[in-house]
Formats: C-alpha cells, sequence, structure tokens
C-alpha cells in the first residue's frame, strides 16, 4: 500500500464514525480525538475499521500510536499494511 | 379487536410521527415483530408489536402526528397479549397536548416501500441504518438514503456513501423533476432534528428537578484490578471482542442494583413501583448534541461480553437512528458513563420515572493510599443520585459500595 492509499483508508474509517471527517482538513500530527471529538466507542471502532480493513491486530498497547494520521499512517506502514 | 397504540418511548414524549409502516392489512404479526416507523424529537424509532395477530386496519396514516396513546392500527386475532413485555403506555395521552392537526389533507399515504430483501438488510431491524448527516445530504439531493448500500460501521450508510450516489448518475436517482412539480414529500420524515431533541431533554429535565428530591453521593473506586484484568483479556483477543472499562462498570452497577432494588424502577402517581428487571438505561450522547438513554434489558443476567456487543450495537444503532421503541421506554435505571476524555466526575440528573442515576466520571492515574503508601492508581469517580422519596442516604451508599465491591473481583463479572 501507498502512503496515500493508507491516508485514504485511514480517512475513510474515520469518516465511516465521524462524517465530518471525511472532507475535514486534518493536521498530520493533531490529536483525531479531540479534531474529531472521537470518544472511547468511537476510537474503539477506528482500532476496529482498520484492522478489518488491513488485517493488522493492533493490540491495546499500541492504540496511542494511532492518535494522530502521521503516527497511524507510521504504524500501518511498520506492520506491512 | 385490539388496538395498537403510539408508545411513550420515555417521560418526555407527548406525541410521535407516524413515519412508515413495515405492515398492511392482512398481515400476521407476532409479539415483537417491528411494524412501523415513528419520528420522535429522539429521531427515527422502530417500534415493535407486543401481540400476536392480524393486522386489520391502519388507522394513522404515514404524515400524521398523533400523541402518545393514540391508536395506530386494529389488530384481530386470538393470541394473547404477552405479559410484561410491552412498553405499556400507561400514562394516558397528556392533557395539555392539543388535539393534534391533522395535517391538511395528510401526505398522501407513501408509497409503501416493499419490505427490503431480507437477505440484503444488514442488521436485524430489516432496515438499513442511515446517519443523520447521510439521511439530510440525501433528502437534499433527493435520494432515498434507505436504497443505497452502506459502507460504514455494520453496513449502516454514511455521508460518503450518499455523496458517492449522487456522483454516479445510477437509476436510484429520480429523474430530475422541475423543483414545482416535485411530488409532495414522498418520506413522511422529518429526519433528526438537534433543536426538537433539545426541547425534548428540556422536559424531562425539568420535570426532574421540580418534582425530583434528588439526593447525591460520591466513592472513588480503585480500577486497578479492573484495568489489570482487561488488558489481559483483550491481549489475547482481536479487536472485534475487547472489552472495554464500560462493559465491567454496566455489569456491576447491574449486579449492585440488584442487591439494592429500591433503586430500581418507577415512581409514579406518588408510589415506588419497582422494576420487573434491571433494564438499565445507558446514556448515548450523539455527534452534534443531544443524547438518548436506551435500555439493555436484564443486563443483571448477561454476561460482560455480551453487555459489550449490546452497548457497541446500541451506540451505533443511537447514532443512525435505528434505536427500537421498546428500548426507550423500559428504563428502570440509568447509567451514564464520560468515557475516557470526559470530566472526572459528574453527577446526574434523574430521568423521570425512574428514581436514580450512577455516573462514572473518566478512569485516570491519581495518588491513593494503599497500605500506608501513596501509589499511583487508576481510578474512577463514581456517583449516585437517588430520589428522596422513595430511600434516603444510607442505601444509596449501600449501592455504591456494592459497585466497588464488584469491580474489585472483574474476573466474576
Amino acid at each position: 500500500m501507498t502512503d496515500a492509499e493508507r491516508l485514504a483508508l485511514i480517512r475513510d474509517v474515520l469518516g465511516g464514525i465521524a462524517p465530518e471527517a471525511a472532507d475535514a482538513e486534518i493536521a498530520g500530527d493533531a490529536d483525531l480525538r479531540e479534531t474529531l471529538d472521537l470518544d472511547s466507542m468511537d476510537f474503539m471502532n477506528v482500532v476496529i475499521g482498520l484492522h478489518e480493513r488491513t488485517g493488522v491486530d493492533i493490540p491495546e498497547a499500541d492504540y496511542s500510536e494511532l492518535f494522530t494520521l502521521d503516527g497511524a499512517m507510521a504504524y500501518l506502514a511498520a506492520k506491512g499494511a | 379487536m385490539r388496538d395498537f397504540k403510539m408508545p411513550a418511548l420515555g417521560a418526555d414524549m407527548e406525541a410521535g410521527l407516524l413515519a412508515e409502516w413495515l405492515v398492511k392489512p392482512g398481515d400476521k404479526v407476532k409479539s415483537g415483530d417491528i411494524v412501523c416507523v415513528v419520528e420522535t424529537q429522539k429521531g427515527a424509532i422502530e417500534v415493535e408489536i407486543f401481540e400476536n395477530g392480524v393486522i386489520e386496519e391502519l388507522v394513522v396514516q404515514p404524515g400524521e402526528e398523533v400523541p402518545v396513546g393514540a391508536t395506530l392500527a386494529r389488530l384481530d386475532g386470538e393470541a394473547a397479549k404477552e405479559e410484561g413485555a410491552a412498553p405499556a403506555p400507561k400514562r394516558p395521552s397528556l392533557p395539555k397536548w392539543p388535539p393534534p392537526p391533522l395535517p391538511a389533507k395528510a401526505a398522501p399515504p407513501a408509497p409503501r416501500h416493499p419490505p427490503a430483501p431480507a437477505a440484503a438488510a444488514p442488521p436485524a431491524g430489516g432496515r438499513a441504518a442511515v446517519s443523520p448527516a447521510a439521511r439530510r445530504r440525501a433528502t437534499e439531493l433527493g435520494l432515498d438514503p434507505e436504497t443505497l448500500t452502506g459502507t460504514g460501521i455494520d453496513g449502516s450508510v454514511t455521508l460518503a456513501d450518499v455523496e458517492a450516489a449522487a456522483r454516479e448518475p445510477g437509476e436510484k436517482r429520480p429523474a430530475e423533476a422541475p423543483a414545482a412539480e416535485a411530488p409532495p414529500a414522498k418520506p413522511a420524515r422529518k429526519g433528526f432534528d438537534p433543536a426538537e431533541m433539545r426541547k425534548a431533554i428540556a422536559a424531562a429535565m425539568q420535570r426532574s428537578k421540580r418534582e425530583i428530591p434528588h439526593y447525591y453521593l460520591g466513592q472513588t473506586i480503585d480500577f486497578a484490578a479492573a484495568t489489570e484484568w482487561l488488558a489481559a483479556t483483550n491481549a489475547t483477543k482481536p479487536p472485534p471482542e475487547r472489552l472495554m472499562p464500560a462493559a465491567l462498570l454496566l455489569k456491576a452497577t447491574a449486579l449492585a442494583i440488584a442487591e439494592v432494588p429500591a433503586l430500581n424502577g418507577h415512581y409514579e402517581d406518588g408510589a415506588f413501583r419497582p422494576g420487573s428487571g434491571i433494564n438499565i438505561g445507558w446514556i448515548v450522547a450523539l455527534r452534534g448534541g443531544g443524547l438518548v438513554a436506551p435500555a439493555i434489558r436484564d443486563a443483571d443476567k448477561q454476561g460482560v461480553r455480551d453487555l459489550m456487543a449490546a452497548l457497541r450495537d446500541l451506540v451505533q444503532r443511537a447514532r443512525t437512528g435505528g434505536l427500537r421503541a421498546s428500548e426507550l421506554g423500559s428504563g428502570t435505571v440509568t447509567v451514564t458513563s464520560l468515557g475516557e476524555r470526559g470530566a472526572d466526575s459528574v453527577i446526574g440528573v434523574i430521568y423521570p420515572p425512574q428514581v436514580a442515576i450512577v455516573g462514572f466520571g473518566r478512569i485516570a492515574v491519581r495518588p491513593w493510599v494503599v497500605d500506608g503508601a501513596v501509589v499511583a492508581r487508576p481510578l474512577a469517580e463514581a456517583s449516585l443520585a437517588a430520589d428522596h422519596r422513595v430511600c434516603d442516604g444510607h442505601l444509596g451508599g449501600l449501592l455504591l459500595a456494592a459497585i466497588d465491591r464488584h469491580l474489585q473481583q472483574p474476573g466474576k463479572l
């Protein structure tokens, strides 16, 4: 997967949970939970969405690496997705 | 001949707009079937019937708004009413509600959607879940969101799906007709309206603050055992099967309520009526404002994994407009949990006619004393607001102590 594809996938998953994410400007280092007002359940659905779309397991200890767009892209790339 | 009536979906509801019938005269129905969709201040709600029989007549047509308790349909049949199941619209229609002016020439009977092919319908309800934003956009574009393919969580139709459908010149798009000739609003739905929901919340909370003499208690709960247990159990599971602290808070509260039944039930007409089961209303905040408190039935008898699945399902349906009538009128006690980004503590306002609400603040690492030494520990601030007409603080304290006790043994929840 290319960086662009990873970004599109992440934004798509976010858009399924926070509809305004689809076309919002999101800085790469912004905390997605703040920017998109994601609560615990929303964030869990982000993890589940990324897991289902990429097959990456994403253990709980790694959740904090997914708090930003940059972090999530780097994480998925490192896991071979 | 029996009447199927507009149910009361919570104490704050006075009237509802019948949006859609999912049955027609002659159809056989059995208890638990979803027979219509009602638009309320809380959005579109699927209404079940709790009798067996045959639909004889649809009294109210799509587009009509009628008060709680008004007859929606008549049915015939021999089967006896199932006891205990119905969210009985006990409260007669409120006198202050003026006789509903029938919308002049009420919308012509909406074209009945053929029941969605069962195979294609994602959730059990049989209708595609549609997010409020998607529904709004679809209405603007003249699309029927129910016919679109959803790619959101659990197959719900999202804003992106609507935009995608609008771009493809498929047959789903009705022929562009001059606005003037557009057929009178086809769907009777008015869609989720945040201002209407604010009014509903205001009415319920004003009644609560006016009528209920609240008392309040708080207790700090050591969440270390629960945190460790969650980490251990989740380490071996893929993301969809992992538990969140909310599932433990819910189960611990349900078990504690079972020990203090005086806090479980409704206070109406000057008397307390105990709940027939422990149905926990779980407060779900909606994106863009507003909240609903659908009930999880018999929460004390369900395992934490089932409760977690129930919570995910409820939150999803609360946000996409697929809640069922039986979930909105049947809570016997409420829990509000702020989640990991919330404030440190919350003291709730009782949802009438219930008599208690339990609150949980964010679980955060704070100083705590263990064996005479200060240590860093994940802690949760639990609170109780309860009705003084029913009990005193001593009893409420027993409830919080029981919640604490159950959370110290997470493996047994």
